[in-house]
């Protein structure tokens, strides 16, 4: 891919690619769905050696550019990494062995499936859309071989990630998606797009610090337990240190507060990319670790405060995101919020809470790369992001916007999945000790998002007088991908059941011995209201009389159709409405720096705590 | 689980009762005022009235959200007499609202747009409270089932006092009733003309009318759902709660957003963080 210059052949390449990809995981479901968890093993030596070599020469790359680009922090963290790594790897690394590298599971299943379907329609959108890109954009290089080729890269290490039992494993794709990260968001190298890539290498860093600080601790304290099954087994006292220092990792991949600013900055880079980041891989990654060490967390005091850091993200974020209003940063600011809410779960780390967490996930990448896709779309179109240049998009562009007002619907509203995955999110906490506290800011943080997606709904939903259809040449590849997600957004709510009971619940089963689900009761009213709501809409198209149409009220002023006025000295004025915004309680300023404080202070007495328990006992 | 007499009784029975209420509110209001007010079938000839008007619209969508918010707003009710699950009822009951937002922004109009906005931040002032009370009815009879929950043998109000209380405040905003009218008002006094039903008419309009009845209805019975241990208790305290709610519609002035916001959300925040920590510690929950 790399070497394909040329276009049609390259569109072969992705399109056969992502069908490929798609396809396995697909067939990957179906034989090993029901077979529980299996381990492999495979030749860990030679791979193993193999890894830390190219572990070795990313290092140095990114050294490299840390100096080209003089970012010390950069630097400094990669020396420190890397000390660390040739350190365990000469002392260490012969004295662990480690059974089975690889491991499938039924969470392993569907984030597989998330990486596979989700990543795979993705990258079949961007290939129409990065011809567009560079069409906008005449100054930028055209390096879209260099992009796809990190675009399936970055599949592949997550899919290395969710299939990994050895830690070490886990740390090699863990750093591999942290660089292709880095590599995407600085894809446009405009100097902001530099600033915001080192941003996000930097904190992801950060996190990758932790984790090997936590492969040496287990190398050395835990008697070199290096395999994910077992650390869940080994007993919390023991591991307690090492996980909440991966939890740590997991925070910063997550992009959590005080980490949340690389994952908004972000949004500098193509919408694909963005897509990619926010939906099925990266932040997912973080969620993952997270939600896997979750036994670990449960009933301890660090995973309480892990869980706090969540719910105050989750509360926080969304209180920015009705501060803003270009359309990127609210679909960023809302990731957050809802991976706090993930987080938070893992946090307290019951199995209710657990079965919320993984609906979350699924759930949350659906909607939220169809969001990001159709935005990417429609800034393509109108030239703009900003949610108020958005008004009257339904009779700009109606069917792309019908795709919004789809995702919008199922980040918030009954019956579609986020919805869902809050009431179990309610559920699981009210259950949890010292769980209301969790259920308080849920329910301040969900009337949050209510407040900004409805209003974006609301714009996007004005029907203003008649202009002209912007929707015409949108390729091929874009509909695919958008009406593929568009039907997987409503598909999965009525199918959620069957995923509950068929991947969710067996791995509860395995790793807690309880399962939990909704009443028959609830699941039979949930698939009547989504009946309702496909109905409603088409009862528009049913053929009736037509009624009168009139302009609307304007306290008297003379208006004309198009809804302008003449105002006091005869000019003739467009009427213009707009949101609220609220930034004086909402301000992402003012917010951002009380979270930064809150839970960075939170992060520290994690540590203590963790560091008090394990050493004592 | 559901009962389909619940279901069947709401549908028929919440309009004619949502409607004498609403009639007798009038009265009340009137006699408050010093005035002698309407007949009591006052509402139910406005409606007809509207329902025989001329059908005229802003745009083609708005008749789908008007039934949009009809049939959701009867779906939750009716979900909540058939003793469905409380917290799915509260979802549906945002669903409902949703609609009549979106119907009022679909219009394209200043008044309409300003209602809609208004609206919005009044569903985010009151949905936290709503969700504490029924997360505090679940820790006291440790079901979310309102079946289970009206049969619960105990009064629960005496459990919950704190989140009674705060509902009853947030109760205002639901009612459309002053000083928390803040997106549209039964009052003439608005500076808004009539905020979110401003480009609703006719038929529409009376179709909404008849929505906000059945959500009257549906409010009440969750007010009723405190004092569910005796039903004699239970209506009295219903009717004292909207006795209650008439006297501050009178009594008060329009305040602004900004307050009806903080304050609603502080003493969500206040009364249920603390009754729902007094019944932790006490080891109800």
């Amino acid at each position: 891919m790399l070497l394909v210059r040329k276009e049609p052949e390259r569109n072969w390449i992705v399109k056969l690619s992502a069908l490929g990809i798609g396809a396995v995981t697909i067939l990957l479901l179906v034989t090993l769905g029901d077979k529980g968890t299996l381990y492999y093993s495979f030749a860990a030596e030679s791979t193993g050696l193999l890894m830390f070599f190219i572990e070795m020469v990313i290092a140095v790359f990114i050294l490299y550019l840390g100096i080209k680009y003089k970012n010390y922090l950069v630097v400094g963290l990669t020396l420190l990494q890397s000390v660390m790594m040739i350190y365990f790897e000469v002392v260490y690394a012969h004295t662990i062995d480690v059974k089975y590298s690889l491991f499938i599971d039924q969470f392993s299943i569907i984030m597989a499936l998330i990486i596979g379907i989700i990543g795979s329609l993705i990258c079949v959108y961007a290939l129409s859309y990065m011809k567009d890109f560079h069409e906008h954009h005449k100054e930028l290089p055209d390096r879209r071989n260099i992009f796809f080729c990190i675009m399936f890269a970055f599949l592949s290490a997550m899919f290395g990630l969710v299939f990994s039992n050895n830690l070490l494993w886990v740390l090699f794709f863990w750093e591999i998606t942290t660089l292709c990260s880095f590599l995407l968001i600085g894809y446009t190298k405009t100097e902001e797009a530099t600033k915001n890539a080192f941003t996000a290498l930097w904190m992801n860093m950060l996190g990758g610090v932790a984790f090997v600080v936590a492969i040496l601790y287990l190398a050395t304290q835990a008697g070199g337990i290096m395999g994910l099954g077992e650390v869940l087994t080994s007993g919390k006292a023991i591991v307690l240190i090492p996980v909440v220092l991966i939890g740590f990792a997991g925070l910063t991949k997550a992009a959590q507060l005080p980490f949340s600013s690389w994952l908004v900055g972000a949004m500098v880079a193509p919408t694909p990319v963005s897509a990619l980041l926010h939906s099925s891989t990266m932040v997912k990654a973080g969620v993952y670790i997270l939600v896997r060490l979750a036994p670990i967390f449960q009933g301890t005091f660090s995973g309480y405060v892990l869980a706090f850091i969540g719910a105050l993200t989750f509360l926080l974020a969304s209180g920015i995101a009705i501060s803003q209003s270009n359309a990127k940063r609210v679909l960023a600011y809302s990731t957050i919020a809802n991976l706090g809410l993930i987080v938070a779960c893992a946090g307290i780390g019951t199995y209710e809470a657990i079965w919320a967490a993984i609906l979350l996930i699924i759930f949350h990448a659906i909607s939220k790369s169809l969001l990001f896709l159709s935005v990417g779309m429609v800034e393509h179109r109108i030239e703009s992001r900003d949610i108020e240049d958005m008004n009257g998009l339904i009779v700009r562009m109606p069917r792309i916007a019908a795709m919004m007002v789809i995702g919008i619907a199922g980040m918030f509203l009954a019956p579609f999945g986020m919805l869902i995955s809050k009431w179990a999110a309610i559920q699981a906490f009210i259950d949890a000790p010292y769980g209301f506290v969790f259920v308080i800011i849920l329910a301040f943080g969900s009337a949050l998002t209510l407040f900004f997606w409805a209003k974006w709904m609301g714009r996007i939903l004005v029907v203003t007088p008649k202009q002209e259809n912007l929707e015409t040449r949108i390729d091929s590849n874009i509909w695919i991908a958008l009406i593929s997600l568009a039907g997987l957004t409503a598909i999965t709510c009525f199918i959620f059941p069957l995923i509950s009971s068929t991947l969710i619940e067996p791995f509860l089963l395995q790793n807690y011995g309880n399962v939990v689900g909704l009443s028959q009761d609830n699941i039979i009213i949930m698939i009547m209201m989504l009946f309702m709501i496909v109905l409603l809409p088409i009862s528009i198209l049913m053929p009736r009389r037509k009624h009168r149409h009139l302009t609307p009220y304007m306290g008297g002023m003379t208006t004309n159709a198009d809804m302008s006025y003449y105002g006091a000295i005869g000019l003739k004025r467009d009427m213009k409405l707009s949101n609220y915004y609220i930034n004086s309680w909402f301000g992402e300023v003012k917010l951002q720096t009380l979270g930064i404080y809150l839970c960075t202070g939170l992060i520290g007495i994690m540590f203590v705590t963790a560091t008090y328990v394990g050493a004592i006992i | 689980m559901i009962s389909l007499v619940g279901v069947v009784a709401f549908i028929l029975l919440a309009p004619v009762i949502g409607g004498l209420i609403a009639g007798i509110d009038r009265k009340i209001t009137a006699h408050m005022q010093g005035r002698v007010g309407p007949p009591i079938l006052q509402p139910f000839y406005d409606v007809g009235k509207l329902f025989e008007k001329e059908k005229t619209v802003a745009n083609d969508t708005q008749r789908f959200y008007a039934i949009s918010y009809f049939i959701f707003m009867i779906f939750t009710g009716a979900l909540f007499f058939a003793g469905g699950d409380i917290l799915l009822v509260i979802f549906a009951l945002t669903l409902a609202q949703i609609f009549l937002v979106l119907g009022a922004y679909s219009a394209n109009s200043p008044y309409s747009h300003i209602g809609a906005e208004r609206e919005l931040i009044q569903i985010m002032a009151y949905e936290p409270m709503i969700i504490i009370a029924a997360v505090g009815m679940y820790v006291v009879t440790k079901s979310f089932n309102i079946g289970t929950i009206a049969s619960y043998p105990q009064p629960l109000v005496l459990f919950l006092p704190g989140i009674f209380a705060g509902f009853i405040y947030i109760l205002t905003i639901k009612l459309r009733k002053s000083p928390f009218d803040i997106s549209t008002s039964h009052h003439a006094h608005q500076e808004i003309v009539k905020g979110v039903t401003t480009e609703f008419s006719g038929p529409t309009l009376g179709l909404i009318e008849v929505t906000h009845w059945y959500e009257t209805v549906f409010l009440l019975g969750f007010v009723y759902l405190f004092f569910a241990f005796s039903p004699l208790i239970g209506i009295i305290a219903v009717i004292l709660v909207y006795l209650l709610e008439l006297l501050i519609d009178n009594a008060s002035a329009r305040v602004k957003w900004q307050l009806v916001m903080k304050s609603s959300w502080v003493i969500a925040a206040l009364v249920g963080g603390v009754n729902l920590a007094v019944l932790y510690y006490l080891g109800v929950g």
